[in-house]
């Protein structure tokens, strides 16, 4: 197991290479001349030579690139100017926060899309069916940021149970419990979309794997329904689904952005709109670097858990 | 047609002949009508808009700001500068469905080409170019649409070029399989052969054929799209004041969420509308364009199969000492208005400690016999219609599902035919031997584990109590159809149901397999219905065979007498199509014609049609099952004489 988790890891490395290629060619694309975009009204010719130097501008691209990532390399993401302090620095501190909101998002949309899944195919065209997959398509039309702001009208301004944004209380806030209050809003709704998608898919792989021929052995051993349903039919479903919650962790760690904007949490997400608006191109490129990392992991997670469960992926 | 066929399916509709139209199976589906019909509602009001008699919707007017929806003259009340909120939805509407349209058009149009190329050429342009897919699709997915955003500036076209990029993976994707399977087929081959050049093979041979795929990919991302740019100008990354989309308005009314919740309130209902209209629809696309991925197409199979007798023979006044008896069973199959009569009135007596042998080809309704002993069969679409089951005086088919439950792997033990797919691929083979004692047997795991590895002995598995850890792929076929032969034994079966357990493997696995069959029911003293449709097979190891053709049995007797004097034209020719060591002229003809489909079945013999002996009576009435002397009887009008040695024609 742990020879293959090396192997993967090793694997993962091509695939984070790739994504700063990208990142960096994205960011060669900037229209006109970065060293004036940089310096705004400051862009005075010295100054503007000044930059290019500075910023290695006036050499290749793959020289720049390979000096560009040699810094990343060290920790150097570079110097946010909007809030003046290292973008890594920033970039970490605020990554914590999407962390527990993606991370709650991706357990309720694990547990409540595999519920509903499984409940949705044994129940296939009965009522609980009807309302599931009724949900579930709701669910996954639903602009997630008007939801996000119904959510807040009817529990935060009207029922008053919930606060409507933030990660904690101004005043004497701190601790778990406070935590929980604020996380339950926006991590339910960054959850919908994704809960959708697992019920959804979870239904057809039960629906699948029911008429396998290993299940009808399973009943002709004389094992009770809930055995076969839960302990034969479930685990071969998983399987298939893990994938799919890995795919999840992109979409609610992108979905951050929308949730966090509308919450006020304060996130990466949160943290690039801002960076977009005061054009801090640095601090854009820290962000997004970190948290399509962060979806290499998840994903290199989730094969880590389709592999332990498989023991046909063994070779 | 003949009558009795008519009277299969009375109440299937006429259809018009042909197949219906793309549009009339896409109205079938209720939901995508439904998403349909709104869908044209909103696209109607988008596209009259300019001559709707709208208000402008960009004049402002402070004394008429934040009014509320049904306000004289506002039907959806005022935004916060005063200006008409059913206006500027209209218009908005109209920007958001423009930009993800050609957001669409714009990722369909590139990511179909990287998928063309990438698919025809192969190897390593195929290669390079998808490893750059994939990597673009290692991003989160809007994460990449806000780096090029973030890098472009904030701006409606630069919103959608994002979306677009972000979506281009998709099309590359999808349309690369299909474009590779297709550049590996005749017809391309033969327009290369041809002369033509790579250009307009693709565009004359391979687009065409890749086309549905594309629309079945705008159709279900097209939706996404529109979302995703809204949600772009609800960040304030999209369109910029003046310009105003569904999303930007949604992000403006934010501010306001507290005092005039109307305002975020209505754009978004609208966005939500247009998504859902739009999933609905393609979803049906889908369905329609490619039936293999409709969800739910596929429904669950019960616990038990579903008993709705029209028939019901008698029970027998005195029980017979047979371990089991059949009587007049008969399962169908309804598949929308079509009755498939798979089983149509089986009866047989399974006698203590005998191996009975029930042949026929594939689809004579054997194996359905088999499994609706037990209620097996999966339901929908099965249904078993009539007859009785009777074990120990008791009529199985009244059974409760529970006290099937006790019987399955008790009692009944049933061995399937590919063990490679019957056995359970994620769990080891002595777990699932232990499983099935436990299901019967009041004792704990380790006990249970060791009894398997005992029974896994028994089938002749080298290394038992290693190979009991092993996983059903790690294992050879025979090793696998042997754990199968172990879990049947498990609990002490009474009565052994072997569903052609040989079939899947080599002739020489075969052999061994059928010698332990052989041998461990001589040893526990179980009855074995044994299925198959060869006869070889039949002659090692059954006492009685019967023969089954198109759900009914026409033959039965012991295996000695019906192997060397068939009686019915069918089992002559099935005894002729094995093949005899030493014998080389003797001819193997597979028995020409195909067997009845069952939902149309003919009156009188269901072999009439293939038999060379077939008469004009053979096609009139019902015909009984003769009797032939002891233990013998056939369903046939003009039985063979024991002694015809011309059989074959």
């Amino acid at each position: 197991m742990l020879a293959y988790f090396l192997k993967r890891l090793v694997m993962a490395v091509p695939v984070l290479f790739g994504l700063t290629i990208i990142v960096f060619l994205i960011m060669a694309m900037i229209p006109g001349d970065p060293a004036t975009a940089i310096l705004g009204a400051y862009a005075t010719p010295e100054n503007v030579a000044r930059i290019n130097e500075q910023l290695g501008l006036d050499r290749s691209l793959p020289e720049q690139y390979f000096i560009w990532l040699g810094n990343m390399l060290q920790g150097d993401f570079g110097r946010s100017y909007s809030l003046n302090r290292p973008v890594i620095d920033e970039v970490l501190e605020r990554f914590n926060a999407t962390l527990i909101l993606a991370g709650a998002s991706l357990v309720l949309c694990t547990v409540f899309g595999l519920l509903a899944g499984i409940v949705s195919a044994v129940r296939q065209f009965g009522w609980t069916d009807r309302i599931v997959t009724f949900f579930v398509l709701i669910g996954i039309s639903m602009p997630s940021f008007w939801l996000g702001l119904l959510l807040i009208l009817v529990f935060a301004v009207n029922l008053r149970w919930l606060p409507p944004s933030g990660m904690y209380a101004i005043y004497g806030g701190g601790g778990p419990l406070d935590l929980l209050t604020h996380l339950a809003l926006p991590a339910f709704t960054l959850s919908v979309v994704a809960t959708g998608v697992v019920a959804r898919l979870t239904r057809a792989a039960m629906l699948e794997v029911l008429r396998q021929d290993y299940i009808r052995t399973a009943r002709a051993k004389g094992l009770s329904e809930r055995r076969v349903i839960y302990r034969h039919a479930f685990k071969a479903a998983l399987v298939s689904v893990i994938p799919i919650i890995g795919i999840q962790a992109g979409f609610v760690l992108g979905g951050a952005v929308y949730i966090e904007t509308v919450f006020q949490w304060p996130g990466i997400g949160r943290m690039l709109v801002q960076a977009i608006s005061t054009r801090d191109l640095l601090l854009v490129q820290g962000g997004v670097l970190v948290v399509a990392a962060s979806y290499v992991l998840f994903n290199l997670m989730a094969d880590m858990a389709q592999h332990a469960l498989d023991p046909r992926l063994k070779t | 047609m003949t009558a009795a066929s008519e009277t299969v399916s009375p109440e299937k509709p006429a259809r018009g002949g042909g197949r219906p139209s793309f549009l009339a199976l896409l109205v079938a589906n209720r939901l995508a009508a439904f998403g349909l019909a709104v869908l044209t509602l909103i696209a109607l009001a988008v596209l009259l808009t300019p001559f709707l008699p709208l208000q402008p919707p960009d004049i402002t007017n402070p004394a008429n700001r934040l009014l509320r929806p049904f306000t004289e003259g506002h039907l959806l009340g005022t935004d916060q500068l005063g200006r008409d909120l059913l206006s500027r939805l209209m218009w908005g509407a109209r920007v958001s469905i423009a930009v993800g349209l050609s957001a669409t058009l714009v990722a369909a149009l590139i990511g179909s080409m990287i998928g063309l190329v990438a698919g025809y050429a192969g190897g390593r342009t195929d290669n390079i170019m998808m490893r750059g897919i994939d990597m673009l699709m290692a991003f989160p997915y809007i994460l990449l649409a806000l780096a090029i955003v973030a890098v472009l500036g904030p701006g409606l076209m630069n919103a959608l070029y994002a979306i677009a990029v972000v979506n281009i993976p998709f099309f590359a994707r999808n349309i690369r399989g299909v474009a590779l399977g297709l550049s590996r087929r005749e017809f391309v081959d033969a327009a290369r052969l041809s002369g033509k050049g790579h250009l307009r093979i693709l565009l004359t041979e391979v687009l065409p054929n890749v086309l549905p795929v594309i629309v079945i990919t705008m159709s279900t991302t097209v939706g996404w799209m529109i979302l995703e740019t809204a949600g772009l100008s609800f960040l304030g990354l999209g369109a910029q004041p003046p310009q105003a989309d569904l999303g930007s308005m949604l992000g403006e009314g934010r501010k306001l969420l507290f005092t005039a919740p109307h305002v975020s309130v209505i754009p978004g209902l609208m966005i939500f509308a247009l998504v859902m209209s739009i999933n609905l629809v393609g979803d049906g696309i889908r369905d329609v364009l490619d039936p293999r991925l409709k969800s739910g197409a596929l429904s669950r199979p019960a616990a038990a199969t579903a008993v709705k007798r029209e028939t019901t023979p008698a029970m027998p006044e005195t029980p017979s000492d047979a371990a089991l008896d059949v009587r007049d069973l008969k399962t169908e199959f309804h598949v929308g208005s079509d009755v498939y009569k798979a089983v149509g009135g089986v009866s047989f007596q399974l006698r203590k400690r005998e191996c009975l042998g029930l042949v026929g080809e594939s689809g004579s309704g054997k194996s359905v016999t088999a499994m609706s002993l037990l209620g097996l069969v999966p339901t929908p679409p099965g249904r078993i219609s009539g007859g009785r089951v009777l074990y120990k005086g008791r009529d199985l088919l009244e059974s409760s599902e529970a006290e099937l439950r006790r019987l399955r792997g008790g009692a009944f033990a049933y061995v399937f035919q590919d063990p490679l797919s019957t056995l359970h691929p994620l769990f080891t083979v002595g777990d699932q031997v232990t499983e099935a004692i436990r299901a019967h047997q009041p004792l704990g795991y380790r006990e249970a584990w060791k009894k398997a590895v005992e029974l896994l002995e028994t089938v002749r598995i080298p290394n038992a109590a290693e190979r009991a850890n092993s996983y059903p792929h790690e294992l050879s076929g025979g090793m696998r159809q042997r754990v199968s032969i172990a879990m049947a034994l498990a609990n002490d079966a009474e009565i052994l149901v072997a569903d052609e357990p040989t079939t899947a493997l080599d002739v020489t696995v075969q052999a061994q397999i059928l010698k332990l069959m052989d041998a461990l029911q001589d040893d526990k003293g179980a009855a074995l219905l044994f299925i198959t449709h060869d006869f070889g097979v039949v002659s090692e190891i059954c006492d009685r065979v019967a023969v089954m053709y198109a759900g009914r049995i026409v033959e039965t007797g012991p295996t000695e007498e019906v192997l060397s004097s068939p009686a019915h034209p069918y089992t002559r020719k099935l005894i002729d199509c094995v093949p005899v060591l030493g014998e080389p002229d003797r001819r193997l003809d597979a028995i020409s014609g195909i067997p009845p489909v069952v939902n149309r079945l003919p009156e009188g013999c269901a072999f009439a049609a293939r038999c060379p002996y077939a008469e004009p009576a053979c096609q009139n009435g019902d015909i009984g099952l003769e009797d032939l002397g002891p233990g013998r009887a056939v369903r046939c009008i003009k039985p063979l004489a024991a002694a015809t040695p011309e059989a074959a024609t």
